[in-house]
């Protein structure tokens, strides 16, 4: 049986690949890095899912709606309540291939996280995602014993070899990648599943994620004439430490431990978010928060630095539940967060949009999946803390059960090929970096918590007189930057993590997918209900 | 501050290496040996301490928050993770010294290939044919294993780790505790001969992996349970 190729080996990756396996499918596991360096293992907080371990009568309904809600209504319900209802089974799934969540009287224990007013998110103290992964590498282990996953862990997608068939329909046949060792390059047929993760790169220095997700994989696609949806949904997430070269989060599982904001206002804390929001407080979504912090920072009657306040968490928590947490910020502030307030800032942490999916997580271009961060599918116009992984894993899923569907029933009907030469999208030299500090820097002025289209429009000028002089690697980076700032401009209405000043409230002409899409006339962008792929 | 940077240039593994030193200012004292050879990197046009370009240093980082693993290096004759060791650290000698880590292939510069350690755990034979059972009992061991970065750190210091050796290290037992302490007693004796091969057999126990494990996992306590159920099959 043809190969399916996979690119990402996070969270996404992984699960799509034992699904796939699991189903009798082989399939091309193809990341610049190894799984261990995945994005997938700083996840801390945790995993979302009804359990209802904790006596408060939560149920998958309500995990739905809290999605919804939080997400302002703009993400397909029909596909947040598949991940929903999926999500205690996935939980249990994890734990049974190894992960070890903490745990009382044998039952997984769950905590408060953010947007949500149950208790609902299963956690491994503050390593999660780290041990997710290492369960999912694990499990991977036994299927590429077995032959199932063939792993090419040091490997840079290239280039997606796109077809288009006689009735014009276009189809992705295979996938090229460059050794990152030898600096040969490849090519695979195959259907491919995108699971490259977030867009971190094109924020170099300012977000919480990694360095290995450039932004190269999602300036490819794109470029390549994949669709994409949502680009100006960032999420900033509102407890962020400055350390060397990135931002380091501060998990939302310390607010959901007992962890306060405030700020100094006429010589004394205020704890702004507990007045302005007496129900959820500290635990408002993060688009909320970040932004109520931003409002703070403006106003002239308060400080200009955000605190958060640990120090009434007990021992038991910071033993059993966020020793990690608190050594990482002993290591890097030199500050105990047991003992004494901890600066804090918000920073990008989240890429909501990407490659727009249907709710198979089927792209535009036939044969073409795309699943994890690097897709916008469950989390509108903002996430809830602990939805991504679940969404990395499912979204997985989703696709692998896809295709294994498609390949099973796959009956030789494939039409002629018009032109047997694919229009792949080789690849060349990198982005230099003064380009991409030059790119970051704009995307950073123009895209902040509070934005504005004059704004938006400077920046989008100073990246166009950037294309002048970029090569060809440069350029598609630019593309997928202006692509951001015109899904910006586009959405004239504030929803979730897309605020703008000149543009307060919400409109429901807006309430759907703002799509992007490179064109032979260039990049357009248009609307889109979502659900309607 | 002025540090000078002496890092191992070797354009690939049949080529000659030498060390390339160049000086390095920054008045951030939160820098790390990351920081700086992210903006060595990002300064095209630096030059070394005789006037000769630096060139792109390769290098593997990612999280850049000491949870991946990717930057390990040798870092003054002592393997450790470059987002981890602040500049500040080797304030009084001013030096620091940068080598690749000796035990693996060598791609270029600091940069090397650790996929023996994937191809180590396969023969370990680390899969689960069935569940794992976690308790209160052996939950804890369960998440100290899978904390392990397989960074390569520890084996850079043992003395009994060889190249293409039968002996894994710590880099295997660490992961396999995992497997011992959480699944039945059978998944257990079928993963006794080949942990007997690959690291009861060959573990002088030095113990030289204690101190330097970067995710500051117990590497102690996990070789003592994983002896204990796999040598000598006590209970989880
Ligand atoms: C600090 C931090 C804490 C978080 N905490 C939580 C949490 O508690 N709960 C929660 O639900 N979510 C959390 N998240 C978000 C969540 O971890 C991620 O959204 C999710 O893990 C993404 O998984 P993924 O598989 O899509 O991508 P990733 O894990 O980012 O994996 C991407 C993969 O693609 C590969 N890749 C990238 N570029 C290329 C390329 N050009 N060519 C080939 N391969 C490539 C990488 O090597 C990697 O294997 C957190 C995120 C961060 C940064």
């Amino acid at each position: 049986m043809e190969k399916v190729n996979i690119i990402g080996a996070g969270l996404a990756g992984l699960s799509a690949a034992c699904s796939l396996a699991e189903n009798h499918i082989p399939s091309r596991l193809i990341s610049v890095q190894p799984s261990e360096r995945a994005q997938s293992v700083l996840a801390a907080g945790g995993i979302n899912g009804a359990l209802n371990t904790m006596g408060e009568n939560d149920c998958t309904e309500n995990h739905m709606e809290d999605t919804l809600r939080a997400g302002v209504y703009i993400a397909d319900p029909e596909a947040v309540r598949g991940m929903t209802k999926a999500a205690p089974g996935i939980i249990s799934d994890m734990h049974r291939i190894g992960v070890p969540f903490n745990l009382k009287d044998g039952k997984i224990v769950q905590r408060n996280f953010g947007g949500q007013k149950k208790k609902r998110t299963a956690y491994a103290k503050s390593s999660t995602g780290k041990m997710l992964m290492t369960a999912l590498i694990d499990e991977a282990r036994k299927h590429e014993m077995n032959g199932l996953i063939e792993r090419y862990a040091h490997h840079e997608l290239s280039g997606l070899l796109i077809q288009s068939t006689e009735s014009g329909k276009r189809e992705c046949v295979g996938v090229t990648v460059a050794d990152t060792y030898s600096h040969t390059q490849q090519s695979f047929a195959g259907k491919t599943i995108l699971a490259f993760g977030g867009m971190n790169g094109l924020f170099p220095g300012i977000t919480t994620g990694t360095t290995a997700n450039s932004g190269e994989a999602a300036a490819i696609a794109f470029s390549a004439g994949i669709r994409f949806s949502n680009l100006e949904m960032i999420q900033y997430h509102p407890t962020t430490i400055g350390i060397a070269g990135k931002r380091c989060l501060i998990s939302e599982a310390a607010r959901g431990e007992g962890g306060r904001l405030f700020v100094m206002r006429e010589g004394k804390p205020w704890y702004y978010m507990e007045e302005k929001y007496p129900e959820l407080g500290n635990l408002m979504p993060r688009d909320v928060v970040s932004r109520e912090s931003w409002f703070v920072l403006h106003d002239p009657t308060c400080g200009d630095q955000v605190y958060l306040d640990m120090s009434s968490l007990s021992k038991e928590v910071w033993k059993d539940r966020l020793p990690d947490l608190r050594e990482e910020v002993m290591h890097y502030l030199g500050i105990d967060p047991a003992k004494k307030p901890v600066p804090v800032d918000p920073a990008i942490h989240y890429f909501m949009g990407g490659i727009d999916v249907d709710i198979c997580h089927r792209t535009n271009i036939a044969g073409l999946y795309a699943a994890g961060e690097c897709c916008s599918q469950y989390h509108g116009a903002n996430r809830l803390g602990g939805n991504s992984t679940l969404g990395a894993i499912y979204g997985g899923r989703v696709a692998a059960r896809d295709l294994a569907e498609t390949l099973m029933t796959l009956k030789e009907e494939h039409e002629d090929t018009e032109n047997s030469e694919p229009e792949g999208n080789a690849a060349d030299e990198k982005p230099g970096a003064e380009a991409v500090l030059s790119i970051g820097g704009i995307l950073k002025e123009s895209l902040g918590i509070v934005r504005d289209g004059e704004e938006m429009e400077n920046g989008l000028e100073k990246l166009k007189k950037l294309e002048l002089k970029a090569s060809q690697s440069e350029k598609r980076r630019l593309y997928l930057a202006e692509a951001i700032l015109l899904s910006a401009l586009y959405r004239k209405e504030s929803r979730g993590a897309h605020y703008r000043r000149d543009y307060p409230g919400k409109n429901d002409a807006f309430r759907g997918l703002v799509t992007a899409e490179m064109t032979e006339d260039g990049i357009q962008i248009g609307n889109m209900a979502a659900g309607e792929q | 501050m002025e540090y000078r940077l002496e890092i191992w240039r070797q354009e690939n593994s049949d080529s000659p290496g030498r060390f390339q030193t160049i000086l390095y200012q920054t008045g951030d004292e939160r820098e790390t040996v990351a920081t700086a050879l992210t903006n060595i990197n990002n300064t095209p046009g630096m030059q070394d301490i005789n006037g000769n370009p630096v060139g792109e240093i390769g290098w593997e980082c990612s999280c850049l928050q000491k949870k991946c693993g990717a930057c390990a290096v040798v870092i003054n004759g002592t393997p450790g993770l470059a987002c981890d060791s602040f500049l500040r650290n080797y304030i009084r000698k001013k030096t620091i010294k940068l080598a690749p880590l000796s035990k693996f292939p060598l791609i270029r510069d600091l940069w090397v290939d650790r996929s023996i350690l994937r191809q180590d755990l396969k023969e370990l034979g680390l899969t689960a044919a069935g569940d794992f059972a976690f308790t209160d009992r052996n939950n804890d061991t369960a998440f100290e294993a899978s904390k392990c970065l397989q960074c390569g750190c520890c084996l850079e210091v043992c003395p009994n780790y060889v190249p293409g050796g039968k002996f894994f290290g710590a880099a295997g037992y660490v992961p396999e505790t995992k497997f011992l302490t959480a699944l039945s007693s059978e998944e257990a004796k079928r993963l006794k001969p080949a942990y007997m091969t690959h690291i009861y057999g060959g573990c002088g126990k030095s113990l030289a992996c204690k101190d330097i494990c970067p995710a500051g996992i117990d590497i102690d306590r996990l070789l003592s349970r994983s002896n204990a159920v796999a040598v000598w099959g006590r209970k989880k």
